[in-house]
C-alpha cells in the first residue's frame, strides 16, 4: 500500500475512534441529563404548590381538594410506616433465605430455589394488589385481624397500633404485602455478599468448633455488614416507591390514625389514585410536589444503600 | 441445665431451622400466587380474549386492543432505550477508567435502576403530555423507555467486563482501530450477557402499570396511531380489576395470568440463554 493510502486509511479509523468514544460518552451522559431533567421537571411542576403551602405542605395533614387545601402529612406517613412495616418482615424472613442458599441448601437445590426466589421479584406489582385485595385481604380480615385486635388492642402503648374493626385492607395489609416484594431484593443482595465472604475465614471458624449459626452470626455477618445493610436499603427504597400494590389494598383515606389496621394512603397511591381526576392547577402541583418528595426520600435511601454495597466491594477488593 | 455444648447446638439447630422456614415461607407465596392466578384466570381464558376488544360494562369482549397495545409500547421502548442503554454500558467499560463521568454515570445509573417509576410517568407527563395537550402511545413509551436504559446499562457493562482482556490486546495486537475492537471482538463476545440484559429489561416494563397511568393512559377501542391514547393490558387490568363489574373482573383475572406467564417466561428464557449470573437489583 503506498504511503498516503496508509495514512488516509489511518486517519479514517482515528476519525472513527473519536467518534465511537464520543458517541458511547453521550449515551452516558444521557444518564445524568434525565437525573437533572426529572429533578427540574418535578420542582417546576410543584413550583404553585411550594408557593401557596410552602413548609406548611410537609406537616399539614389537610387534603381538601374543595377547599383548595392540601398538606402531604397523611401520604408521608403512611409511606413511611408502610415501608417500615416491610422490613420489620422482610429483613429477619431475607436473612433466613439468604442462610438457607449460602449455608444450608445442598448444592443441586440452591439454583432452582434461587431462581424461585428471583420469580418472586419478576412478578409485576398489579399482580401483587389482585392478589391482595381478593385473595389475601379477605382472609386476613377473617382469621388474623380479629386475633389481632382482641389479643393485642388492649394492650398498653402498643394497644391502639392494633384496634378498630377487621376490614381487611389497611395500612398494615400493605405493608404486609410490601414485605413478599421486598424479600427478594434484599434476600439476592444477602446472598450475594455472604458469597464475597473468604472460604478461609469461615474454615478457621468451623475448625475452632463454631456452628453453622454461630459462624453466620460472629463471622459472616460482621463481616459483610455494610453489604447486608446497603441490600436492606435497597429494599427500603423499593418499598417507598412501589405503587400498585399499595394501591390496591391501602384503602386510600387521607385520614391519620393510630390503628395499622386503618384504611390510610401513600405518596405513590395517592398519586396513582387521584391525579387524573384533579382538576385545577393547585390539585394537580400538589400532587407532582408529593411526587418530587417521595423522588427525592427514595433518592436519598437509594444513594446510601448503592455507597454501602461499594464500600463493601471496595474492601473486598483490597483484601483479596 | 444444659451444658454449654448443648446449649450451643441447639441454638444452632433453632437457627437453622428458622432459616429453612423462611425459605418455605418466600417459596409459599409464589406458589400461592402463581395458584390464584391459574384458579382464577385460567376458565376466564378463550379464543374471546384473544380476538376481541375490550368491552363495556356487563357485556363480553376480549383483551385484543389492550394486548395489541402494550406490545407496541413495550417494543417501541426497547427500541428507544437498548443503543441508548449499550453505548452507555459500553463507555463505563471501555472508556470509563479515567474521569469523572464513569463513576458519576455508574452512581446516578444505580439509582435509577430502582428509582420509583411512578415518577418517571409524572415525568413524562410533565414534559411531554402537557405539551402536546392529550396523552398518548409516544408518552407511554417514551416513560417505559427510560426504564429500559438503566437495566440494560448494568448488564452491558457486567457482561463487557466478563469479557478477557487477552481478547483485546489479541485483536489489537493485529492493528484493529478501537472502535473495531470494540464492535467486532468485546461487544460480540458479550452479546449473550447483553441480550439477557434486554430480555430482564422487557420482562420489567411489560409489567409496569404506574408509569402508563399518566402517559398513555387507556382506550376502549382498537388503536394503532401512537399519536393517541393507548390502550395496554396493565391499566386495563387495574381500571377492570378496581370495577364493581363482574365481567370486567374475570377479563382483568384473564390478562394477570397472561402477563404474569409472559413476564416469568421471558425472565426464565434470559436466565436459561444466560447462565452465568447476572445482577439486576
Amino acid at each position: 500500500m503506498p504511503t498516503f493510502l496508509r495514512e488516509v486509511h489511518m486517519k479514517r479509523h482515528n476519525l472513527l475512534d473519536i467518534l465511537f468514544r464520543n458517541i458511547t460518552r453521550l449515551s452516558a451522559f444521557t444518564v445524568l441529563v434525565l437525573l437533572v431533567a426529572i429533578m427540574v421537571s418535578l420542582i417546576i411542576g410543584s413550583l404553585p404548590s411550594i408557593k401557596a403551602f410552602g413548609f406548611r405542605f410537609l406537616t399539614s395533614a389537610e387534603w381538601n381538594p374543595v377547599m383548595d387545601e392540601f398538606g402531604a402529612l397523611v401520604p408521608i406517613v403512611g409511606t413511611l410506616v408502610t415501608s417500615t412495616i416491610a422490613l420489620l418482615i422482610a429483613i429477619p424472613v431475607s436473612f433466613g433465605i439468604a442462610l438457607f442458599l449460602t449455608e444450608l441448601s445442598p448444592r443441586w437445590l440452591r439454583r432452582p430455589l434461587g431462581i424461585a426466589i428471583e420469580l418472586l421479584a419478576g412478578i409485576p406489582s398489579i399482580i401483587y394488589g389482585m392478589w391482595g385485595l381478593f385473595v389475601f385481604a379477605p382472609l386476613f380480615a377473617e382469621y388474623v385481624q380479629p386475633w389481632l385486635i382482641e389479643k393485642l388492642g388492649p394492650l398498653p402503648i402498643f394497644g391502639p397500633l392494633f384496634q378498630g374493626i377487621p376490614m381487611g385492607i389497611g395500612v398494615f395489609t400493605a405493608g404486609i404485602i410490601l414485605a413478599i416484594m421486598v424479600i427478594p431484593f434484599i434476600a439476592s443482595v444477602m446472598r450475594d455478599v455472604f458469597e464475597v465472604v473468604p472460604t478461609l475465614l469461615k474454615e478457621s471458624a468451623y475448625g475452632l468448633g463454631a456452628t453453622t449459626w454461630e459462624v453466620m452470626w460472629h463471622v459472616v455477618l460482621p463481616y459483610t455488614k455494610i453489604g447486608v445493610a446497603g441490600g436492606i436499603m435497597l429494599g427500603l427504597g423499593r418499598a417507598l416507591g412501589e405503587t400498585m400494590a399499595v394501591t390496591f389494598v391501602i384503602g386510600n383515606a387521607h385520614e391519620l390514625s393510630a390503628s395499622l389496621l386503618m384504611p390510610g394512603n401513600s405518596i405513590s397511591s395517592a398519586l396513582a389514585n387521584e391525579f387524573n381526576e384533579a382538576v385545577g392547577k393547585l390539585y394537580t402541583s400538589a400532587l407532582v410536589e408529593l411526587g418530587l418528595i417521595l423522588f427525592l426520600i427514595t433518592f436519598i435511601v437509594l444513594s446510601l444503600a448503592r455507597y454501602m454495597l461499594y464500600m463493601l466491594t471496595k474492601r473486598e477488593g483490597s483484601t483479596t | 441445665m444444659l451444658t454449654l455444648y448443648a446449649r450451643r447446638r441447639l441454638i444452632n439447630a433453632i437457627g437453622l431451622g428458622i432459616s429453612a422456614l423462611a425459605m418455605l415461607f418466600g417459596l409459599i407465596w409464589l406458589g400461592w400466587i402463581l395458584w390464584t392466578l391459574l384458579a382464577n384466570g385460567l376458565p376466564q381464558l378463550s379464543m374471546a380474549v384473544l380476538t376481541q376488544m375490550t368491552p363495556p360494562p356487563n357485556s363480553t369482549g376480549g383483551l385484543l386492543n389492550a394486548i395489541a397495545g402494550s406490545l407496541m409500547m413495550t417494543f417501541l421502548a426497547a427500541l428507544i432505550g437498548t443503543p441508548i442503554g449499550i453505548l452507555a454500558g459500553t463507555y463505563l467499560a471501555e472508556f470509563g477508567q479515567r474521569g469523572w463521568l464513569a463513576p458519576t454515570t455508574r452512581f446516578i445509573n444505580d439509582v435509577l435502576l430502582s428509582a420509583p417509576s411512578i415518577v418517571i410517568g409524572l415525568f413524562i407527563y410533565e414534559m411531554y403530555v402537557i405539551k402536546i395537550g392529550h396523552f398518548s402511545g409516544w408518552a407511554g413509551a417514551l416513560a417505559l423507555s427510560i426504564l429500559v436504559i438503566p437495566i440494560v446499562i448494568r448488564t452491558t457493562e457486567n457482561m463487557l467486563r466478563l469479557v478477557p482482556n487477552t481478547l483485546r490486546e489479541a485483536a489489537a495486537a493485529l492493528g484493529a482501530p478501537q472502535w473495531k475492537v470494540i464492535n467486532l471482538v468485546t461487544l460480540r463476545a458479550a452479546r449473550a450477557g447483553i441480550i439477557t440484559g434486554v430480555l430482564l429489561a422487557v420482562a420489567r416494563i411489560s409489567g409496569e402499570t404506574a408509569p402508563l397511568l399518566f402517559t398513555s393512559l387507556n382506550n376502549q377501542f382498537w388503536s394503532s396511531d401512537m399519536n393517541q391514547p393507548m390502550a395496554n393490558l396493565p391499566v386495563v387490568i387495574f381500571q377492570f380489576a378496581m370495577s364493581p363489574y363482574q365481567d370486567w373482573q374475570s377479563l382483568a383475572w384473564a390478562g394477570a395470568l397472561l402477563i404474569t406467564f409472559s413476564v416469568l417466561s421471558l425472565n426464565i428464557m434470559a436466565r436459561v440463554l444466560f447462565r452465568q449470573k447476572s445482577t439486576t437489583y
